[in-house]
């Protein structure tokens, strides 16, 4: 457990929830886990892993269709969880719709289908950013190319951020139909200004899809304040479960798009030979959907929540000023992504020269700290910074500096090991 | 002494053999690790069936850097038949360290590309024990 925490370490270097998550009481070869890859899964308090057992042993039936007892109970857990999830990040009806999906891959996917294939044609365009993760990339890639359409790039400047007048040179030539970008960068670490971005595509009369999967579970997320007509994060990153995402989207919006998958749930009514479509958000949540995991995920946002993500926020910012301070102390290692902590979310991407990114997290890994390498699924990014891989540690509400201490003195041996 | 760095890997990834480009060459093929998008490729100079010369070029990690190494060294002068018929197990033996499931590729991509060019095979080495 905590050893003594370093004189350097930030005041209120902790929210003192570890005990809160079993996980985190785990020992892997002697050693304590030392967690450090919140930014590609989350681990699960208590109070989720209690929900989803509790429903499955005490409410489950399926939704939407029952008459007796028990769905009315189940519906009422799965409803509830969206409201509640709505309630969260400032999305509720009737002016915003939230539809559950697998993850943020699945809510894109769903707006570059229904969205994307009534609304883009030739000579229209779709920008998106060289900072955005291959979810964001590859959807656009395939509507662009079967609607004869082109995808362009808003390009990041040497301090990983984007520029508000390249964004208007842009949206001035009058053909971009579509923006979508991601509100922090899974890989820079990167705050986008998401207002003042989502603002200027309004202006231009051009549409707004912003992936919220590196910023729902770290700081405060008001998506009306933020102005995006679609909003996506996934379950998995923000304490909950894996297999339920979230879309919020401009009710008017959605209702004027078609199905994205079909079958039972969104229908209203099926002839032979036709069928039309049930109401929102059941249009677009076709079989039986992710029903524990959305009760998982209503009980991830209720604790999230009760802890405050403003004092999250406040939390991952100084551990990450603390972070990038102490990684500096180490030779031959360079951080990507913006120097100041205040602009930038609780991660930290970077390269150790002379080791490539596979040997350093191996290394970490052997005194129990858990770091990810390689292109974190963002390959035109690293194109773009010169890179093939970089190792990144990232932080999370349970995370505390005695632990950056532990990854720092796990950078030190390693680098030991490789020095002639 | 770490069991996975050892000395002989180390070396091997900090002064490879037989890296490079090798110009005029016969055979060649490059590949991306899936695991982290490292490309590495080799290039073959044949003569009278045998691999005459070969240099492999790209970028990794230790593991794959060194097995690449360790591999060219034997893999000069041995017949073509001999060299599309490798499997895992020889790439593993050659290396003499435990690789985990999470670093086999790595290990295992220079003995690709070489069955690659070799033979056009374009699947991982299977390990036969």
């Amino acid at each position: 457990m905590p050893q003594a925490v370093s004189g350097l370490a930030p005041a209120g270097a902790s929210l003192a929830v570890r005990q809160d998550f079993p996980i985190l009481g785990r020992r892997l070869g002697g050693k304590p886990l030392i967690y450090l890859d919140s930014a590609a899964t989350s681990q699960k308090p208590n109070a989720v892993i209690d929900a989803v057992a509790d429903y499955m042993r005490h409410h489950n039936a399926n939704v939407h269709r029952g008459v007796y007892p028990l769905a009315a109970e189940s519906d009422a857990a799965y409803e509830g969880a969206r409201t509640r999830i709505a309630a969260f990040t400032g999305s509720q009806a009737p002016q915003w719709t939230t539809v559950f999906t697998r993850n943020v891959t699945e809510a894109i996917n769903l707006v570059a289908a229904s969205w994307g294939r009534a609304n883009i044609g030739p000579g229209d365009a779709v920008l998106i950013t060289e900072m955005e993760h291959h979810a964001n990339v590859v959807p656009w890639q395939m509507l662009c190319t079967e609607r004869g359409a082109e995808l362009r790039y808003l390009a990041i400047d040497e301090h990983g951020q984007l520029s508000l007048e390249a964004l208007q040179d842009e949206l001035d030539r009058g053909d971009v139909k579509l923006v979508s970008f991601t509100h922090v960068s899974n890989v820079l670490g990167t705050i986008n200004p998401v207002a003042d971005i989502t603002q200027r595509i309004r202006t231009a009369g051009a549409i707004s899809f912003v992936d919220g999967a590196q910023a729902v579970p770290h700081m405060p997320v008001d998506v009306a304040t933020l102005g995006a007509d679609f909003y996506g994060w996934t379950g998995h990153k923000a304490v909950g479960p894996t297999g339920i995402g979230v879309l919020h989207g401009r009710t008017d919006v959605m209702e004027a798009m078609q199905p994205f998958m079909t079958g039972g749930d969104m229908i209203a009514s099926v002839d032979l030979f036709s069928a039309t479509w049930n109401e929102l958000p059941y249009k677009f949540e076709a079989g039986t959907p992710a029903i524990a995991e959305a009760v998982g995920l209503g009980a991830a946002v209720d604790y999230l929540s009760a802890v405050g993500m403003e004092r999250v926020r406040d939390h991952e910012r100084a551990l990450t000023g603390y972070m990038l301070t102490r990684l500096a102390e180490i030779p031959g290692l360079t951080v990507v992504g913006p120097q100041d902590a205040g602009a930038r979310s609780g991660l930290a991407a970077f390269t150790i020269d002379g080791m490539h990114p596979h040997d350093i997290a191996e290394l970490a890994g052997r005194a129990g700290v858990c770091i990810r390498a390689g292109h974190h699924c963002a390959q035109p990014l690293m194109r773009r910074l010169g890179l093939a891989a970089t190792a990144r540690a990232s932080v999370g509400i349970y995370t505390e500096a005695w632990e950056i201490d532990a990854l720092i003195d796990a950078l030190v041996a390693g680098r030991a090991v490789f020095e002639d | 002494m770490d069991d996975l760095y050892r000395d002989h890997i180390l070396d091997h990834y900090k002064r490879p053999r037989n890296f490079g480009e090798l110009e005029p060459h016969d055979l060649e093929r490059a590949e991306h690790n899936p695991l982290c998008g490292d490309e590495l490729g080799v290039h073959i100079r044949v003569a009278d069936g045998r691999i005459e010369d070969l240099r492999f070029y790209g970028h990794g990690c230790a593991i794959s850097q060194a097995a690449a190494s360790i591999a060219s060294e034997e893999l000069k002068g041995m017949e073509l038949t001999e060299a599309a018929t490798l499997d895992a197990d020889w790439m593993l033996d050659l290396l003499g360290i435990p690789i985990s499931a999470t670093r086999r590729k790595c290990a295992l991509l220079g003995l690709k590309v070489v069955r690659g060019a070799v033979s056009g095979d374009s699947s991982w080495p299977e390990q036969s024990r």
